[in-house]
């Protein structure tokens, strides 16, 4: 950082457009934070503690919104399918997040690693799939995965040992985990790997005259110091994980095992928008963002890190 | 490198081991490359299969339709699949370069100056990182209805030009890149806030800039919820919908299979080759914290 500070210019003029500056250029963004961020949260809030009910007694029933409290909530939390879309998600997100931040590290290491080879390509390979959508990955593992489609599935076939149940029952959590896997990992490398190279060389000289091995070094020495890195691919992981709705919808049209209400955000679309109760759906995000944020600040609490500090 | 230590502690690793250190990364990352590369040559191969030869041959081995399967994609429907594409990059495109730019100008502000509201406007607009799209997209859905522009090209545009990940980003560049002494002096040369900032910051944070670009940029060809809720209109529907609606009809019409296949090929090629061409210029430092000036 550079603290100089040089002599102040007299100026009045000069001194009100430095003070109005500022906000001049964070007008558009505040302008479309209001809009599309405070105004609809504030929204969500509003409309989570609302109800379209029946008011009238006629011979048409008018539903009318009215204030219905916590009832929303009441009725999401006692709704059998909302927890168990929970429970799926965390057997998903179980399989995902370690997978994806591990393979991540090893690979930010390896490619760290001064011995290995064809470092160029394989870091090239490994990034490709940020650039293909998540939901246009679903559909290219989905294909992967048909029966009628899957190259795997036609190896085994063609031994003798048929087709593998990707999409079939209990095969289905390891099958999405995969996408998320393989459209994750690569993003995560490169964080990882650019903090890596953040590490001036000089630290592992030391070490590596006390003969520490190359396991030891980056197990003691490299994985501490890129600990903020891995912290912040988590957080995103997690984030990531609480929101999946994409992937399953996606492969939805193709197997059986993929429910209108799988995940929870695909629980709260359906509330939402194929029952017309977005009152509802609002409560339903609204639990989401506050599971969001109790997660995030635990994983920054048990981690000891301030990912985001460091501006005062 | 130091060559501080040329002793016998650098010389003794080159023997057997040395060479075995070398074998077992290279091999475990060469997995990983086939690992992330196998759906996307699968796709490509799959691509030049005629509809026969999609359920019959040996997957791996090349088909004669490709051209056919062109044909065919843009064929769908009157030259419905270029439409999308069309759509696609003007929702992830002009979006991304106008979220970019709104961000860096943001970004700077927050950076490069002292003013009441600094921290608490900060911190506020950061914690919008953590709100689920989901929570977003019902109020904006109600609101998009009340302006009418539900269903319009602005409903998925418009939501996309705010991100706070983007405008914590750009802060963090401009805080490695613009020094403050350069404004000063700019100052005392008597240039205007916002000339200082076209003619002197602004050049300073592009690289800063194509990186969030690129991140805005797959963001949103990545979004599926938004345009998911917002549109009913297929001819405005961005690559991702379009192709997941496809996909929906053809579990009862298997010809359309072929035609997503061809179509997720065609989708994904491009944005591949601009994320390798653009690689080189990518500043991901200034995610992990590692940012130097």
């Amino acid at each position: 950082m550079s603290g100089n500070s040089p002599p102040r210019v007299p100026s009045s003029g000069r001194g009100i457009s430095k003070f109005l500056a500022p906000y001049v250029f964070l007008t558009p963004a505040l302008v479309l934070f209001a809009a599309f961020l405070a105004i609809p949260v504030l929204y969500a809030l509003y409309l989570s503690v609302h109800g379209l009910r029946i008011v009238d007694e006629g011979v048409f029933g008018l539903r009318k919104e009215v204030f219905v409290g916590f009832a929303n909530y009441a009725d999401l939390l006692a709704d059998g399918s909302f927890w168990a879309g929970f429970g799926r998600m965390a057997l998903y997100g179980l399989l995902a997040v370690p997978l994806t931040l591990g393979l991540a590290l090893l690979f930010a290491l390896l490619l760290d690693h001064g011995g290995s080879r064809a470092r160029r390509f394989s870091r090239a390979a490994l990034f490709i799939p940020y650039a293909v959508p998540g939901v246009i990955a679903s559909l290219l593992w989905g294909f992967m995965y048909l029966p009628s489609t899957s190259p795997f599935s036609y190896l085994t076939d063609k031994m003798g040992l048929g087709t593998i149940p990707f999409l079939d029952g209990n095969g289905i959590y390891p099958s999405l985990a995969n996408i998320a896997i393989w459209g994750g990992t690569g993003f995560n490398m490169i964080i990882i790997y650019t903090s890596l190279r953040g590490i001036p060389p000089e630290l592992y000289d030391a070490a590596r005259i006390d003969g520490c091995s190359e396991w030891r070094l980056a197990w003691r020495i490299k994985v501490p110091l890129v600990a903020p890195a891995l912290v912040l691919t988590g957080l995103f992981s997690l984030i990531g994980t609480l929101q999946v709705y994409g992937e399953p919808k996606m492969l939805s049209p193709m197997t059986i095992e993929i429910s209108q209400t799988w995940v929870p955000v695909m629980h709260i679309y359906r509330d939402g928008f194929v029952r017309d109760d977005l009152p509802m759906a609002a409560a339903g995000s609204v639990i989401i963002a506050v599971g969001t944020l109790l997660l995030s600040v635990g994983l920054l609490r048990v981690t000891q890190r301030r990912t985001f500090g460091g501006f005062q | 490198m130091t060559e501080t230590n040329p002793g016998p502690s650098r010389l003794r690793p080159t023997l057997l081991p040395h060479q075995r250190a070398k074998i077992l990364p290279t091999a475990v990352l060469l997995i990983g490359a086939v690992y992330c590369l196998i759906p996307v040559a699968w796709i490509v191969v799959a691509s030049t299969k005629s509809r026969a030869e999609l359920f019959s041959t040996f997957t791996f081995s090349p088909g004669s339709g490709l051209l056919d399967n062109l044909h065919d994609l843009f064929a769908y429907e009157d030259g419905r699949y270029g439409q999308w594409a069309l759509n696609s990059l003007l929702y992830a495109g002009l979006g991304s370069l106008l979220c970019t730019l709104i961000s860096t100008v943001a970004g700077y502000a927050f950076s490069r100056y002292e003013f009441p509201g600094r921290t608490v406007l900060f911190y506020t607009i950061l914690g919008g990182v953590l709100l689920p799209g989901m929570l977003l997209a019902i109020p904006q859905y109600i609101i998009m209805t009340k302006v009418h522009m539900v269903g319009s090209y602005w409903s998925v545009l418009l939501p996309g030009l705010i991100s706070p990940f983007a405008i914590y980003l750009a802060r963090v560049y401009a805080d490695a890149s613009v020094p403050l002494s350069t404004i000063e002096s700019a100052r005392i040369d008597g240039a205007s806030e916002y000339r200082i900032f076209g003619t002197i910051a602004l050049p300073m944070m592009l690289p800063g800039m194509v990186t969030i670009f690129m991140l805005q940029f797959v963001g949103n060809w990545n979004n599926f919820l938004l345009p998911y809720i917002m549109l009913s209109d297929e001819s405005k529907f961005p690559i991702n919908l379009g192709l997941y609606t496809l996909l929906s009809k053809g579990s009862g019409e298997p010809a359309l299979y072929g035609i997503a296949i061809i179509g997720t090929a065609v989708s994904v090629i491009p944005l591949i080759a601009l994320l390798l061409f653009l690689q080189r210029f990518w500043r991901l430092d200034m995610i992990s914290g590692g940012l130097k000036g």
